[in-house]
């Protein structure tokens, strides 16, 4: 079996080594390939599950330990994989949505010549983020982190003919390096302090010394907490989310929606014993994650792209989940629970535009959509039930992870907990409204249909099977992924020998909760049908508040950066030439030019008469001769 | 006679002849001035060997003889083969080793 956890990973990295290697030969059957290798690699991640099943609660986790990477005196990195339980889920995850959007992508990029390509990073971008959930040491989860964090900055310039996405790509692979710092930085922390990477040790340890070395803890807890804002695109370091859209849309429901942005959340939940151990760097991670859910929910109202819209959408409901992995024990197995069915609703939402977009030329201004419903009559019915799901409709996949961490939110307990607990509320309304808003310009109301840049009419039709399929599949995830996880509280049981799980005693019931959360869907759905459903939608954006105007740029993120960073960096570089050319240059050149200018004025005795060298040895002589009596006088 | 009348003319016959080294531009005279000066040194060698009774003196001042007589030689050669190439013998044109 522990064999098979090595296959798991080796199975995409062989297909990206294929794919990218072969060269044209594989041009033909490079989509098959690519998906084939995925699917073996869920096939392979069944087999671990059904086995895990079979095994005692506590006695799941297989380590498979591969090979010393650095064999050195005080400095043992290993390559050795870990599947216990949530690594497990991920697994399952990460392979399963990623073979569907493997299946998908070869109706989506069926006209694209570069085809092959493309499966070979997503080949490659799987392998990559396998060998981060999958990894027993945070060496070898970084290593894994890193090659996510290229995966994603291929696949977003992949039509890196549009200088859109070329810059798009480049900004997502900076903004996350400010976030791999942090992971760097808190990797040498728990170097120095526990003299060990692998979490068999660091956590246990991190555990014990929590009164005797506080503050290293909690500055590791940050560094893993700036991480995660990299990666899961989290205030502060959120801002490269929204123009990652410019990758096709298969990358967008995998990478930026379903697996690679929620790693943060697994790093905060895998490290949850440093957390538990450092309250300060809890407190800012619970900050970090409910500034997101509304940042990301006041974005996604005022967006007329649906994929930005969407984009907003993930970032508030990561937010969601590192709220709920910054609360402790009474919220990790909640983050994971809403990771897993976001996983399935969003990539099914994200799946559902770009079917929207292959049948309207790829446009994504939502004010050209309008009456889709009837030409797409699958997408509509998967993408809607995607709908419903998120807004946490009862029943569905959203209701039960979201409710679980709005009552986890407020079992926090006093003041902290009411304004977390509010605020995941408001959330929650703002997402109904952000959503419908989406789901009515896009399937109802009348036509705003206008013919693309070369003048070709749109003619929506339905998308061929191997979209739809995956689309449908997905549907089914969203629907009842969440009811199956809350039955009987399997999912917590499933979790809880990993995470750690208490139940919050929260000053609020269930009922109560519930029905908050109810009222406040009711009322952000109804004020969407005012704006958009009763209303016609205006083809051209009106110019709204300023609010409207600010959550259209993104809340200004764009511009505080380029005050603030940009700006201060230039003036900060200008000022470095300006000591570089005026000092260390003056230094050099001053130097060179005294010593220039010095054995210029010494060439001048080299005059070239016989004379004048007869003179100076004979001074020279006499001066001698001089000395001489001089020194026998004396 | 006072020997030290033969090292007052040494003296007088070494600053004739390092004044006509530096101050003349003929090869040729440049070349026996230095002759002259040579011979002043043997001059003084003589009168120490003299005066201190030994015979080093007189030993060293054969000794620059058969130099100066080799160095005249060589010397006269070089003079002679720069007057061809350039005809002149003034020790001024000859400077091409200067920057």
């Amino acid at each position: 079996m522990e064999t098979l956890i090595g296959l798991l990973v080796a199975a995409p990295l062989l297909g990206a080594g294929v794919l990218l290697t072969g060269g044209r030969r594989f041009d033909r059957t490079g989509h098959l390939l690519g998906t084939l290798f995925a699917l073996l690699s869920f096939v392979f991640g069944m087999v671990l599950f059904v086995n895990m099943l079979g095994k005692n609660a506590d006695d799941r986790a297989l380590h498979s330990h591969l090979f010393t990477w650095v064999p050195v005196e005080g400095f043992q990195a290993q390559v050795g994989f870990q599947l216990d339980q949530l690594s497990m889920t991920f697994v399952l995850l990460i392979t399963g949505v990623g073979t569907l959007i493997h299946i998908y992508s070869i109706g989506y990029m069926e006209h694209d010549e570069r085809r092959r390509r493309f499966f070979g990073y997503l080949n490659l971008f799987l392998a990559a983020m396998l060998l981060l959930v999958l990894a027993d040491n945070y060496l070898l989860l970084y290593a894994g982190w890193e090659g996510v964090g290229l995966a994603s900055y291929l696949l977003i310039g992949f039509w890196q003919h549009k200088p859109s996405a070329a810059t798009a790509a480049k900004k997502a692979f900076l903004v996350n390096r400010v976030g791999d710092m942090g992971l760097s930085i808190g990797i040498m922390l728990m170097f120095t302090t526990f003299g060990s990477f692998a979490f068999s040790n660091v956590l246990p340890r991190a555990a014990q010394a929590a009164g005797t070395q506080h503050a290293t803890i909690t500055g590791i807890g940050f560094m893993l907490l700036l991480a995660a804002c990299g990666k899961s695109a989290q205030v502060p370091l959120q801002s490269w989310l929204g123009d990652a859209m410019e990758g096709p849309t298969p990358v967008s429901a995998l990478i930026h929606a379903a697996t690679m942005v929620t790693a943060g959340v697994y790093l905060i939940v895998r490290s949850g014993a440093i957390f538990n151990a450092a309250p300060d760097a809890q407190t800012a991670v619970v900050t970090v994650g409910a500034v997101t859910l509304l940042f990301g929910a006041i974005v996604g109202c005022a967006k007329d792209d649906i994929k930005k819209a969407l984009a907003g959408s993930t970032m508030s409901q990561i937010g969601y989940m590192i709220m709920a992995a910054g609360l402790g024990p009474i919220g990790y197995v909640f983050a994971i629970m809403h990771l897993v069915t976001h996983g399935f609703f969003k990539a099914g939402l994200f799946l559902g535009a770009g079917s929207v977009m292959h049948g309207m030329n790829d446009e994504v201004d939502m004010r050209r959509y309008g009456g889709l419903r009837k030409f797409m009559p699958i997408t509509f019915v998967t993408f809607g039930l995607g709908y419903l799901a998120i807004i946490g409709f009862p029943g569905l996949s959203g209701f039960f992870s979201k409710d679980k961490i709005i009552e986890a939110a407020y079992a926090k307990g006093g003041t902290e907990g009411w304004i977390l607990g509010s605020a995941a509320l408001l959330g929650a309304a703002i997402t109904a409204f952000y959503m419908t808003r989406v789901m009515l310009m896009t399937f109802f109301g009348e036509k705003r249909w206008v013919p693309d840049a070369e003048g070709h009419e749109p003619h929506p039709h339905e998308s061929p099977k191997s979209m739809t399929v995956p689309m449908i599949i997905l549907a089914f995830g969203s629907v009842f992924a969440g009811g199956l996880f809350s039955i009987n509280s399997s999912f917590v049981k499933w979790l809880e020998p990993v995470t750690g799980h208490s139940e919050g005693n929260s000053p609020v019931s269930t009922g109560t909760v519930t029905a908050a959360t109810m009222v406040c869907l009711v009322i952000g759905v109804g004020i969407a049908w005012l704006m958009y459903g009763r209303r016609s939608v205006p083809a051209v954006a009106p110019r709204g508040s300023l609010v409207t105007r600010a959550a259209r740029r993104d809340l200004l993120q764009d511009d505080f950066n380029h005050v603030v960073l940009v700006r201060g960096g230039e003036h900060l570089t200008r000022s470095l030439v300006y000591l570089d050319h005026s000092l260390v240059d003056g230094v050099v050149n001053g130097s060179a030019a005294s010593v220039g200018g010095l054995s210029g004025r010494l060439r001048r005795l080299q005059n070239g008469y016989v004379r004048s060298y007869a003179v100076s040895m004979l001074g020279g002589t006499a001066v001698v001769v001089a000395a001489t009596l001089l020194m026998r006088a004396v | 006679m006072n020997p030290a009348n033969y090292l007052y003319l040494a003296a007088l016959l070494f600053t004739i002849g390092a004044a006509g080294v530096l101050i003349r531009r003929n090869a040729i005279v440049v070349f026996m001035c230095v002759e002259l000066m040579l011979n002043a040194c043997n001059l003084a060698f003589v009168t120490f060997s003299r005066l201190h009774g030994n015979l080093d003196g007189q030993v060293i001042a054969f000794f620059t003889m058969v130099v100066a007589a080799a160095e005249v030689v060589v010397g006269l050669a070089i003079i002679v083969s720069i007057y061809r190439t350039r005809h002149s013998a003034s020790v001024d044109d000859a400077n091409l080793m200067k920057l």
